[in-house]
């Protein structure tokens, strides 16, 4: 996280009722995801660094370029930065077609090059709707769209403002296949601001968790998922996510073993071949600690655990254990009644039960 | 026609076209900026002037005429400009009759547009700006294609407001034959003389006009309430 490529946000926003306060370096390379409940300040961070509002005091850098310093004088006007804007819905032109809104950047973009609109084309699978009417189009269409005008300009930065939370599931399903494209084929760096763990769990290369206008954590996903505190900023959402290897697979009951550190799990059957690196989710909910370890139970995943922490959740009746197992953080949410009764505290040694673990990405 | 309306009723229809097209232009050039400044500004002085720019929709014709009428007259503020920028004076001309129907229809342009601008919103915009579009170019190419209905409301309501006009201009223009006898004095010069089979041919035209104005507004309206998801 050194030299030229990276993104330094420092900014202050003061508004009645509202404060915006962060100084961060970012990777210049990958999505980070802005994570944070409404009101924390999300939307905001990157409508500054796009320049549609005006902290009070920035320094914002792009790769060195400096888009705005209070200090030196320096304010680039929204549409002389070299970035992409995905808003959360009406992202395109209304009285354009399709094709005319992917044209609208390119003909004013200094440096335009054609070759990177047919290239983000192709990435977003939308050829085939080129002469449609934007009305005409399905909510995870019309983000596509609005996503392949953006890439289009080849900008230094994309900044995506929660471009699912206007679509109802099914389409979420269905666009984020083409997010993962973006994220796996596009060198360009994101900032991806989201409510939901599951876009986290599945986009996220690094994490920058917001609360309240301030940054509480940030850094790549899987140490901050684990190393969070507190960790009520997840809410019911927490859970734990990392990467673990395809080991074995057992095609009678169509599962598959997946293994990290020195742990493994068996989980439903993904196809994907033995050897293959996948992202796991655990959720807190769903992992559940005994003393001993159980044998007459329907739970068939139980690994050996160590206690790290153990944190006040958001209710007082439950806490929030972390573990560590097959050097790997994970969360467990249990009452604090079970806690007491478990008599658990740091360096307790545990079973944790798994009641389910899912791919995701 | 020709037989139901005397050269002079023609002059007049005439003369009430070329007031009613000219003002509208003028007024589409006025209120373009002003509605847009109105639409975005956050001045304190957004309110008075909005008030203000309303307020020829409610004072009665003769009233506004009255002070038009003193303002450009030969002893008003107005009326010593033009005279010393050589134009003489502007009651009792054509000129002097645009510039009160522009008064007089300002609200009726000015609102459609200020309700198209505020409809769209700051997104589009925004949207250009993240575009490489410079807020000159967003205008033209996003706001202005965006508002087009509500332009054409503009242009229509004030070309037909014009043409219905007749205290304003009996107060600031005379009646003069073919330079401000428009249609409605001209109807009213006809009661007067109790010629009433002239005042019907020229009324009559102003009834048909006036319907096919609104049942066109209507029926645009009712296109984009169609064409709307």
């Amino acid at each position: 996280m050194s030299g030229p490529h990276i993104l330094r946000l420092a900014l202050q926003l003061e508004r009645p009722a509202f404060r915006l306060r962060l100084d961060v370096q970012l990777p210049g390379t990958g999505i980070t995801v802005v994570f944070g409940q409404s009101g924390s300040g999300k939307t905001s961070l990157l409508r500054c660094v796009a320049g549609l509002d005006r902290p009070d005091q920035a320094h914002i850098a792009v790769h060195g370029q400096v888009w705005q310093d209070d200090k030196q004088g320096v304010f680039l006007a929204p549409w002389q930065r070299p970035v992409g804007y995905v808003f959360q819905e009406a992202s395109l032109f209304p009285h354009l077609d399709v094709r005319a809104n992917l044209h609208y950047g390119l003909r004013r973009a200094k440096d335009a090059d054609p070759a990177a609109l047919h290239e983000a084309i192709a990435l977003l699978g939308i050829g085939n709707l080129l002469a449609r009417d934007v009305a005409a189009l399905s909510g995870g269409e019309r983000q596509r769209v609005a996503i392949a005008a953006a890439l289009a300009l080849r900008p230094g930065l994309l900044l995506l403002d929660e471009p699912l939370a206007a679509l109802d599931a099914p389409r979420r399903q269905e666009i984020m296949p083409w997010l993962e494209r973006l994220r796996d084929q596009v060198r360009i760096p994101m900032l991806y601001v989201t409510h939901s763990v599951d876009e986290v769990a599945r986009l996220a290369d690094h994490l920058l968790v917001l609360s309240q206008g301030q940054v509480q954590a940030s850094g790549p996903v899987s140490q901050v998922l684990a190393g969070l505190q507190p960790p009520i900023a997840l809410g019911e959402d927490m859970a734990a996510i990392f990467s673990a290897t395809v080991q074995a697979r057992d095609p009678r009951w169509q599962l598959m073993q997946v293994q990290f550190g020195d742990a493994n799990l068996w989980i439903k059957d993904g196809g994907q071949p033995l050897g293959t690196a996948v992202r796991l989710r655990l959720w807190a909910r769903d992992i559940s600690l005994a003393r001993s370890r159980a044998s007459d139970t329907s739970i068939q995943n139980l690994l050996p655990a160590t206690v790290a922490a153990l944190l006040p959740d958001a209710h007082p009746s439950q806490v929030l254990v972390q573990l560590q197992c097959g050097g790997q953080g994970l969360w467990a949410r249990i009452t604090a009644r079970a806690a007491q009764a478990l008599e658990l505290q740091v360096g307790s040694a545990v079973w944790a039960q798994i009641k389910s673990a899912a791919l995701v990405g | 026609m020709s037989a139901l309306l005397s050269p002079d009723d023609l002059r007049s229809v005439a003369l009430t076209l070329e007031l009613a097209a000219l003002s509208t232009a003028v007024l589409l050039a006025l209120t373009l900026p002003l509605a847009w400044w109105l639409a975005h500004t956050r001045s304190p002085w957004r309110t008075p002037i909005a008030a203000l720019a309303a307020l020829p929709l409610v004072l009665p014709p003769t009233v506004l005429g009255f002070y038009l009428l003193l303002f450009w007259g030969p002893d008003g503020w107005g009326g010593q400009l033009t005279q010393w920028l050589g134009l003489g004076r502007l009651p009792f001309t054509f000129a002097g009759l645009v510039l009160g129907s522009v008064i007089y229809s300002l609200p009726f342009a000015l609102q459609p547009l200020l309700h198209a601008f505020e409809q769209i919103g700051r997104r589009p915009l925004e949207l250009a700006a993240m575009l490489r579009a410079s807020p000159t170019d967003a205008f033209f190419s996003v706001a202005l294609p965006l508002a087009r209905p509500g332009i054409l409301t503009a242009a229509v309501l004030s070309f037909a407001h014009t043409v219905g006009e007749f205290g304003m201009v009996l107060m600031l223009g005379g009646n003069i034959d073919g330079q401000t006898r428009v249609v409605s004095t001209q109807i009213y010069g006809h009661v007067e003389a109790q010629e009433y089979g002239q005042a019907h041919a020229l009324a009559a035209l102003m009834v048909a006009f006036s319907f096919a104005v609104l049942l066109y507004l209507q029926w645009s309206r009712a296109a984009k309430a169609r064409g709307a998801p």
